[in-house]
């Protein structure tokens, strides 16, 4: 049942994503709210179930998007997996983890977005997407990570109550 | 008798004098006596009335207070209220002129048939220039379709499900268009770009392009219906060492601004690929 609450969230995402924040550019580049969801998501440690978020995602995105099926699946599920790689090795600050995962997982998928536009045959110049699309991109992504962190995690604790300790 | 007169005389003489002081008064013989005393009657009533306002006020304020509170809340929600139906009725407004021109250009353009759409929504992507609108194939909507505006070429759909459909902006990166030069009567190739600027490709360096001359769909390709506005050059750039010039376009229609499209029904897109020899 738990999740369940994955289909609302992210279908919400979606259409604010679609709606509101592709529409709202900073040069050509835009912030990906459905990729943030799935990193704040995953970056909880009560979670158990960001694998299943990262194949809703990418099959949501891929469903609205005009790019290969392939793109938003496999650049959702390495954002769900460096995020877990991170909560459950290397740190414990949670707003540096954040911060960080954002970062490369938006890379990650420009970079996958990039090379599978170049595979479909439209190349585009690599220093146009770099100027134009990926650091504008990480910009937004960064000014919208906390706030959709704060919210997530309020989530992740109404989803995942603590134990109490008797 | 002697007090009867004595009385009378009395009254008499008091009466005469209070008469002729008052004559006097209004003669103005007393003048500098009455402004005197006026202005310490004045002085008093002034002072009187203040005490009595300030203790009224004191007395009736609070209770003013409450009801101007009150008043305020309900001018503050009418307010507020007033503003989201001017909001709203901008919003109409602004529509209802959009679809007027989206209708004077169906009827300026008959030969074709229309199906209008609200965008809805942007790829998700910023490396994708699509647009989602909120008709699909229920409506008639196909592959392939063209899709205006009253201004110039939009773009055509890319893809479709029962009440929506995607469309590919002319602006996308891997948007490509045949066109015609109106001026120089030479076809050339539009692409678009990450930053959603338009540009002329394949240009051979002989035709001669002005800044301001309109480019015109060629229907080459059979992708596009011919003669759709699609913009005007903007600049050239010619260089002697380049097989083709090139020319940057300013498009027709705001892109950023779209928000009811029309869809042209009629037109079947034709696949020339099989048609295309590959190396």
């Amino acid at each position: 049942m738990k999740n369940l609450i994955a289909i609302p969230v992210l279908g919400l995402a979606v259409m604010l994503q679609t709606a509101i924040i592709s529409r709202i550019n900073l040069l050509s580049g835009a912030g990906d709210l459905v990729l943030l969801v799935l990193v704040a998501w995953s970056l909880q440690e009560s979670v158990e179930n960001a694998w299943q978020w990262a194949v809703l995602s990418g099959l949501m995105v891929a469903f609205v998007s005009g790019l290969p099926a392939y793109v938003p699946l496999i650049g959702y599920l390495l954002a769900a997996a460096l995020a877990r790689l991170v909560i459950r090795q290397i740190w414990q600050s949670p707003i540096l983890a954040l911060l960080s995962v954002t970062f490369f997982s938006t890379l990650i998928y420009d970079l996958l977005t990039y090379l599978a536009l170049l595979v479909s045959g439209s190349p585009l110049p690599f220093g146009d997407v770099l100027a134009l699309i990926v650091l504008p991109s990480v910009f937004v992504n960064f000014l919208l990570a906390i706030p959709v962190h704060s919210l997530i995690r309020d989530l992740a604790l109404w989803v995942y109550p603590p134990e109490e300790l008797i | 008798m002697k007090n009867f007169f004595s009385r009378s005389s009395q009254t008499t003489i008091l009466f005469l004098v209070v008469v002729g002081v008052l004559a006097l008064t209004l003669g103005g013989y007393f003048s500098f006596a009455s402004s005197g005393f006026n202005n310490t009657l004045v002085s008093a009533q002034s002072w009187i009335s203040s005490r009595f306002l300030a203790v009224q006020d004191f007395l009736t304020v609070p209770r003013d207070v409450i009801a101007l509170r009150q008043q305020n809340a309900k001018l503050q929600a009418d307010v507020a209220r007033l503003q989201a139906q001017v909001v709203q009725l901008q919003q109409q407004v602004s529509q209802t002129q959009a679809l007027a021109a989206l209708v004077n250009f169906s009827r300026s353009n008959p030969d074709n048939s229309y199906t209008a759409a609200s965008v809805i929504g942007r790829d998700p992507s910023p490396f994708l220039h699509y647009i989602i609108v909120d008709k699909g194939s229920n409506d008639g909507l196909r592959r392939g379709m063209p899709v205006v505006t009253d201004q110039g070429l939009v773009g055509r759909v890319d893809g479709v499900i029962s009440s929506a459909a995607r469309i590919q902006l002319i602006t996308d990166p891997s948007s490509v268009v045949n066109v015609r030069l109106q001026k120089a009567g030479r076809e050339a190739v539009l692409v678009g770009s990450i930053a959603g600027d338009l540009s002329l490709d394949q240009l051979p360096q002989d035709v001669k392009i002005e800044t301001g001359d309109v480019v015109l769909t060629s229907g080459l390709g059979g992708g596009y219906p011919a003669d759709l506005i699609v913009g005007q050059v903007l600049s050239v750039r010619k260089r002697d060492s380049d097989l083709f010039q090139q020319a940057a376009i300013q498009p027709v229609v705001d892109f950023s601004q779209l928000k009811i499209v029309l869809i042209i029904t009629d037109f079947h897109p034709v696949d020339i690929t099989p048609l295309i020899q590959t190396p």
